[in-house]
């Protein structure tokens, strides 16, 4: 469970998000908006990456503010940008950095990643220079490297915005699948049918909050 | 992207030799051949360290590229150090420089980047009372060889952004997005390594 409890945030003078009230239970949950509608901020106070300048945020019951590390390990994330979420030379390693607090041996780690990676379609792929990797396949590295957590919660801001169509769908089957609790920002409204709950924000604030028919026709409504 | 000195997964020999043993030697033949002053010894290691790329079976794809970065480099260092100290001088500084530059990139081509953060966090762990992080100082040496990587494909693709539009030979047009793609790459990975748990400790 995931609560937002009269949240506000500003950069400076600047008002980004304000009086952001929101109990997110369901399995799938997205956020639309317009650029700057403040989306990726939202969406990053879910693992304490921004903390809100007023009110709180709780994820399961803890607060990011002040259970960072728990929270983290609780709730992963996807960012936009595959390549900077890559922080070793080949695939295999990739994962296996995120496995390094797991107590397994380096052999196992190896061989777990391996796994992972089989499983998100990247078989055969763990020796591979991560960075030679296609747009598409370094997006589901960076998704194994997260699900290697086992979180509870996986949060993704735009994961699919520098993708191709073919990659685009894959991503998104690949989402339907997961037993995690999933929160997607994005601008692919077509990605949002299996969707349980669509929150809409416009100048910082929730306009809409409902099932993706109703809460897309207001987005609608709102830019023309 | 140019994956020069990028790993090579093999099973050969030297593939094989656990890597804080071949990080230990690689040191050693760098210390040795910087001591050494003999033209003749400095050759025969040389000649070594190209035999051990035979045995690493090393593709020649790969070797050409080694050979063509280091004999750009040789060729330069060898018309300074000649033109400054003279012919004999300049062969050894240059015999050096190949040998040990062959030596470290035949490392990183055998070597993987985890198993040399692993010995890197085993080498140091005595040092752990005193102080020093292990863990830190491994995922340190692993970004930094991410980030020659990362920051290579950032310059080609500035560089052809500027030539796109016909800046080729302005430096502003590189200068400046460069840094700023930098920058946010800097900003980005910073990110992402605190959503992978990261300094949560
Ligand atoms: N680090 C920052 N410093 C100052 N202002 C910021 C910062 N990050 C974001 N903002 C501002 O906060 C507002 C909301 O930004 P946010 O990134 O949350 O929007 P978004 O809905 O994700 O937009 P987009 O669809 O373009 O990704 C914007 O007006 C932006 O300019
Ligand atoms: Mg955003």
């Amino acid at each position: 469970m995931i609560e937002f409890e009269g949240v506000g945030h500003r950069y400076g003078e600047r008002v980004v998000l304000s009086d952001v009230e929101l109990r997110l239970a369901e399995r799938r949950v997205a956020f639309v908006g317009a650029n700057g509608s403040g989306k990726s901020t939202l969406a990053r106070m879910i693992n304490g990456l921004v903390l809100p300048t007023s009110g709180r945020v709780l994820v399961d019951g803890l607060d990011p503010a002040r259970q960072g590390r728990e929270v983290r390990r609780r709730v992963g994330f996807v960012f936009t940008n595959p390549d900077s979420q890559i922080v070793m030379p080949t695939a295999g390693e990739d994962v296996a950095f995120s496995l390094r607090r797991s107590g397994l041996s380096r052999r196992e780690r190896a061989e777990r990643a391996a796994e992972i990676l089989a499983e998100y379609g990247l078989a055969g792929y763990a020796d591979h220079p991560a960075h030679q990797l296609s747009g598409g396949q370094k997006q589901l590295l960076a998704l194994c490297a997260m699900l290697a957590l086992d979180p509870a919660v996986l949060v993704c801001d735009e994961p699919t915005t520098l993708l191709d169509l073919r990659n685009k769908r894959r991503f998104a089957e690949l989402l339907t699948g997961l037993k995690q609790q999933v929160v997607m920002v994005t601008h692919d409204l077509d990605l949002l049918d299996g969707f349980d709950r669509v929150v809409v924000l416009d100048g910082g604030r929730v306009v809409a909050d409902d099932e993706p028919g109703p809460a897309l026709r207001h987005y609608r409504a709102l830019v023309t | 992207m140019t994956a020069d000195g990028w790993y090579e997964p093999g099973s050969s020999p030297v593939h094989r030799v656990p890597a804080g043993w071949k990080f230990a030697a690689l040191l050693a033949l760098a210390a040795a051949v910087f001591a050494l002053r003999s033209p003749v010894w400095l050759g025969g290691i040389c000649a070594a360290v190209v035999l051990a790329y035979g045995v690493a079976r090393v593709s020649l794809r790969r070797c050409a590229g080694v050979a063509r970065s280091l004999g750009v480099l040789a060729a330069f260092v060898f018309a300074v150090q000649w033109w400054l100290l003279g012919a004999d001088q300049a062969l050894v500084v240059c015999l050096r420089v190949v040998t040990a530059l062959a030596a470290a990139n035949l490392f990183t081509i055998t070597t993987r980047i985890d198993d040399v953060v692993a010995a890197v966090e085993h080498g140091l762990g005595p040092l752990r009372r005193f102080g020093v992080r292990p863990d830190r100082i491994g995922l340190l040496v692993g970004l930094t060889l991410q980030a020659v990587a990362a920051l290579s494909a950032i310059a080609a693709e500035v560089r052809e952004a500027a030539r796109a539009r016909g800046a080729q030979r302005s430096v502003t047009a590189f200068a400046v997005p460069f840094l700023v793609r930098t920058l946010r790459h800097a900003d980005e990975l910073g990110e992402a390594l605190a959503a992978r748990g990261e300094g949560d400790r």
